[in-house]
């Protein structure tokens, strides 16, 4: 505590829990997450450059367990980012600023997102054939 | 008598913003159009691709159209996320060493992360 035991500006625990707040830091921790999720994107374009045993080593990891729990991570931090960011562009226009809209724009990104995910994921398990 | 040789007016003078603050913010939203149109046909190609072997994921990616898409995706990833992560860093770290170091290594994270990438397309493109 300092000196002078001024009181502080409220900060995220004395809030009241809402959609609003969970939006705004899923958008960050999802950008965050993709920042390290471009490993991915570089690892497997930098395998198939390099010929059919590294991109096999690529394939094999993303059939893996582990692989594919990160890959699903990654296909729902996606699916959340661009749908949330589609919704700040929208924002930006100004649009979907009043508190009923910004609210239910919220919970529709939230549940476009999860959609998406199983939707790509239902394609991925089909095409790739079971595990 | 003043020590200070400058006339008032000139240290007055340019004290105001450096006009670069909207840069960042176009940038960023310029990156997003770009990422919200390639994203789409980003997964279009991922679903493509878990169906075929190396020799015919290698053609598909060496076709002109889609190894330029890409290439404009890994620039605008790396970009987008580089101007993402400033300001998260901005943010939150606050010791100035830290903030320093951080911001350093995402962007040289960045850089290397678009020039591997861009070469790594040009590789499956013209190479072979």
């Amino acid at each position: 505590m300092s000196a002078n035991a001024r009181p502080l500006s409220p900060h995220i625990q004395i809030y009241r829990w809402q959609i609003q707040m969970m939006t705004s830091i899923l958008h960050r921790a999802t950008g965050i997450a993709l920042a390290a999720g471009t490993l991915v994107l570089l690892c497997s374009l930098l395998a198939l450059a390099a010929g059919p045993e590294r991109w096999a080593d690529v394939a094999a990891f993303g059939r893996s367990g582990l692989g594919t729990f990160l890959l699903l991570g990654w296909t729902w931090s996606l699916a959340y980012h661009w749908l949330n960011g589609l919704r700040h562009l929208l924002q930006d226009l100004g649009w979907g600023y009043r508190i009923e809209q910004f609210v239910r724009n919220g919970w529709l990104v939230v549940a476009g997102s999860l959609i998406l995910t199983i939707l790509v994921w239902v394609c991925v398990f089909a095409q790739r054939g079971g595990a | 008598m003043s020590t200070q040789l400058r006339t008032p007016m000139k240290t007055a003078l340019g004290l105001g913003s450096a006009k670069q603050g909207l840069h960042h913010f176009m940038v960023q939203r310029i990156t997003a159009v770009a990422l919200l149109l390639l994203v789409p046909w980003l997964l279009w190609l991922v679903l493509k691709l878990v169906t075929l072997d190396f020799a015919a994921a290698h053609a598909l990616l060496a076709q002109p159209w889609n190894a330029s898409l890409l290439l404009v995706l890994v620039i605008a990833v790396f970009w987008h996320a580089q101007l993402g992560l400033q300001v998260v860093i901005e943010d939150y770290v606050h010791g100035k060493g830290s903030n320093l170091v951080l911001q350093l290594a995402v962007k040289l994270f960045c850089f290397l992360g678009a020039a591997a990438g861009v070469l790594a397309v040009l590789k499956i493109a013209l190479g072979r």
